[in-house]
């Protein structure tokens, strides 16, 4: 029987073939789904913050695109995984609220974690095969460790796979 | 440098904040009674500090479709506040007011036409301001704020702006949870997150 492992905010899990991994509603945040083709082994992070350097109270690695990032794919290899097949795909990044009075730090920190994060996954060499990020809306995602794909659905809006 | 640690509140800061939320709840609770006119109860607000994870769960329940308003502040107290609405209450609340029949509509309907948006917004605007000029009166501080933002979205990713500002001083949010009462059942979230000096400015306000 297929699992769905939940991932919570500030969040991160590795799951084997034939188990799935989703969470919900990532609004300003960042889901990063890592996948190994070869070994089906999968793993999905949600980040609520671009860098673990910019916060003194850093202790929760999930929280941060970069410590994020690396312990998801650290978690994998102890799986099996093989970091050269390691491929990535994310999702949410969304500016939930408008303002036009300013230009707000707090508010564009969606814009911010899409850009760390695609900078880490470079910087790790992780291709990023597909992104469904920004917008003004929060998406669900899930990942199936069969095929790789990942699910995205939003609220009054049609599921779409990437 | 910030005297409060959110993680290690005392009783006496926790019923401060209990009260100030009593305060804010009951007098946005008298304005929604006279938007409405009809009388509504209040329950004694519930004031918690949660982990990121349990935020969704004790609003909602997994996957709830919400209306949120938020407002930036500024003056005394920097930070933000979020009124949250499940989609139910805010649509009894928008057709109370615009004097329409209840059963036009199914349970769970997410789609508000652009009057409709406009008069939640406004609600939630009322609500929000009459909830922070109690606070600014309680506590002499001048809070200004900016034009509300509206968003009807899933629980979770509505209340990702409020913990990701909460995700930069710890790992828990400071949620005040005042559920409304009367026949059609309102229920309304309020997340107040002022940065931590504003925190200190509040207590000091208070003589704390």
């Amino acid at each position: 029987m297929s699992e769905t492992i939940k991932v919570g905010m500030a969040d991160l899990k590795v799951c084997k073939l034939p188990d799935c991994l989703t969470t919900l509603g990532l609004g300003s945040c960042v889901g990063i789904a890592l996948y190994d083709s070869s070994t089906k082994i999968t793993g999905l992070a949600h980040i609520m913050l671009p860098s673990s350097k910019d916060i003194k109270n850093n202790s929760n690695i999930a929280k941060f695109a970069d410590t994020g990032i690396v312990e998801t794919l650290r978690l994998m290899e102890i799986e099996g995984a093989k970091r050269s097949k390691i491929t990535a795909k994310i999702a949410g990044g969304a500016c939930m609220f408008a303002f036009a009075m300013k230009d707000n730090d707090s508010l564009n920190v969606g814009a911010r974690n899409v850009e760390a994060v695609k900078r880490i996954l470079g910087e790790l060499k992780i291709p990023i095969l597909a992104e469904d990020t920004g917008e003004n809306y929060g998406r669900t995602v899930i990942i199936d460790s069969n095929t790789g794909l990942l699910t995205i659905k939003s609220v009054g809006k049609t599921e779409k796979q990437i | 440098m910030a005297r409060i640690d959110l993680d290690n509140l005392d009783t006496i800061q926790f019923d401060v904040l209990k009260e100030i939320g009593n305060i804010g709840a009951g007098n946005a609770t008298t304005a929604l009674s006279k938007m409405i006119n009809a009388k509504i109860d209040m329950s004694v607000p519930k004031v918690k500090l949660l982990g990121f994870s349990e935020l969704a769960e004790v609003i909602g329940t997994e996957g709830a479709v919400m209306a949120g308003i938020l407002l930036m502040l500024e003056g005394d107290i920097d930070g933000m506040m979020m009124f949250l609405l499940d989609i139910d209450s805010a649509r009894t609340l928008v057709n109370g007011l615009l004097g329409k029949n209840s059963d036009e509509h199914e349970k769970d309907d997410i789609n508000f036409n652009e009057m409709e948006f406009s008069v939640l917004r406004e609600i939630g605007n009322i609500i929000t301001g009459s909830y922070l000029s109690a606070l600014s009166d309680l506590t002499k501080l001048t809070i200004v704020s900016s034009v509300p933002s509206l968003q009807i979205d899933l629980a979770e990713a509505i209340l990702s702006i409020p913990a990701i500002e909460f995700s930069k001083i710890g790992d828990k949010v400071l949620l005040i949870q005042t559920q409304f009462d009367n026949e059609s059942q309102i229920n309304g979230y309020f997340v107040l997150v002022p940065e931590l000096e504003s925190y200190d400015k509040i207590f000091g306000s208070l003589g704390l």
